[in-house]
């Protein structure tokens, strides 16, 4: 169990395509296991894809339930399929789009308004190989298009469709 | 020891504007932090943030051949920047009405005395000239969260406006 150290913009090795897992072995289900740690020690983190840390596998984690239970009375409308380990995920279908506001652990000053599809149909192996379909919506739904984004080499900020959309988190210099 | 000083342009829309007014702060050996242009009404406003080595009297000569030849009126202010804020909103407003004198004034002075600061204000007056319609959408953030503007907002939808307001959940992956 380890806590990953995540790459940072500009590393290159964010930008590079992601190979497939072809083996479903205790290797791939320790990462899983490290990334869930690294994701949680990220402050509000829903999701990590392998590549931000540096190992270039389609493999990503995605958990909204942090941000769904959340003691706020309005919550982001989603679907919630609970923990998810998506290895060598697939979009299958998609419907809808709907813009709303992204951050990234590996671009740690800005945050931007994305347009992304509203509700995915998803196909993916867990760590064990057992291959499952997911449709996710709302908020749910884009987590999952960021983290399969990362496994593609590309960053939100290559989504963000205008400067006037991207808002820098932190202190000017 | 270098300065920040804000530096607001505004004047009739021509082409160049842009690129003649950067070029002579870039040539006196001034430099660029965040900056906004817009056209409001046909005319062109920009206001940008500059930095460099000099006092207001030697940036104002240095903007001065640009807005003569091109009949701009150009104010300057120093400010403090290096220390500024970019706090992330957590509500957005949507605002629909038919044009009327204090629509601004009424919903801005509700939110703000329900506590919300503005971040981010776009406002058009659309539809048509017979039939108005006052369209504004702005970023805020409330520090006791969105259901804290419920009250001003039932109050500002009596009044014939439509006023939505939307919950911004930054995703973090």
């Amino acid at each position: 169990m380890a806590v990953l150290q995540i790459l940072t913009y500009p590393d290159s090795r964010l930008f590079d395509v992601a190979r497939p897992v072809t083996e479903f072995d205790a290797s791939l289900q320790q990462l899983v296991v490290d990334l869930q740690e690294t994701m949680l020690d990220g402050a509000g983190a829903v999701g990590i894809a392998a590549p931000q840390v540096g190992v270039g596998r389609r493999v990503a984690i995605v958990d909204v339930g942090p941000v769904l239970d959340g003691d706020k009375k309005r919550k982001p409308k989603s679907s919630y399929n609970g923990f998810l380990v998506l290895v060598n995920p697939e979009i299958i279908e998609r419907d809808g789009e709907v813009n709303g506001r992204e951050g990234c652990l590996s671009v740690p000053d800005y945050t931007g308004n994305v347009l992304r599809a509203d509700s995915v149909r998803v196909r993916a192996s867990d760590q064990l190989g057992r291959e499952k379909e997911l449709v996710c919506s709302g908020f749910e739904s884009r987590a999952i298009q960021h983290e399969m984004d990362h496994l593609d080499g590309k960053l939100f900020l290559d989504r963000v469709i205008s400067s006037r959309e991207l808002f820098r988190r932190k202190t000017y210099r | 020891m270098s300065h920040w000083f804000m530096v607001t342009v505004v004047g009739q829309d021509q082409p160049g504007i842009v690129a003649r007014v950067s070029r002579a702060l870039a040539d006196g050996g001034w430099g660029l932090g965040e900056s906004s242009m817009t056209r409001l009404g046909g005319n062109f406003s920009i206001m940008m943030m500059v930095e460099g080595v000099g006092d207001e009297a030697s940036l104002a000569q240095v903007m001065e051949p640009v807005g003569s030849a091109l009949g701009l009126h150009i104010h300057i202010d120093s400010i403090q920047a290096e220390l500024h804020q970019h706090p992330s909103p957590n509500v957005q407003i949507r605002v629909y009405g038919a044009d009327r004198t204090g629509i601004v004034a009424d919903v801005t002075g509700g939110l703000a005395a329900a506590g919300m600061t503005i971040l981010d204000l776009n406002s058009e007056v659309s539809g048509t000239d017979d039939d108005p319609v006052y369209v504004m959408i702005l970023d805020g953030f409330v520090k006791d969260g969105v259901e804290a503007l419920d009250r001003a907002v039932a109050e500002l939808n009596k009044k014939g406006l439509k006023v939505d307001v939307e919950p911004i959940e930054v995703l973090m992956g």
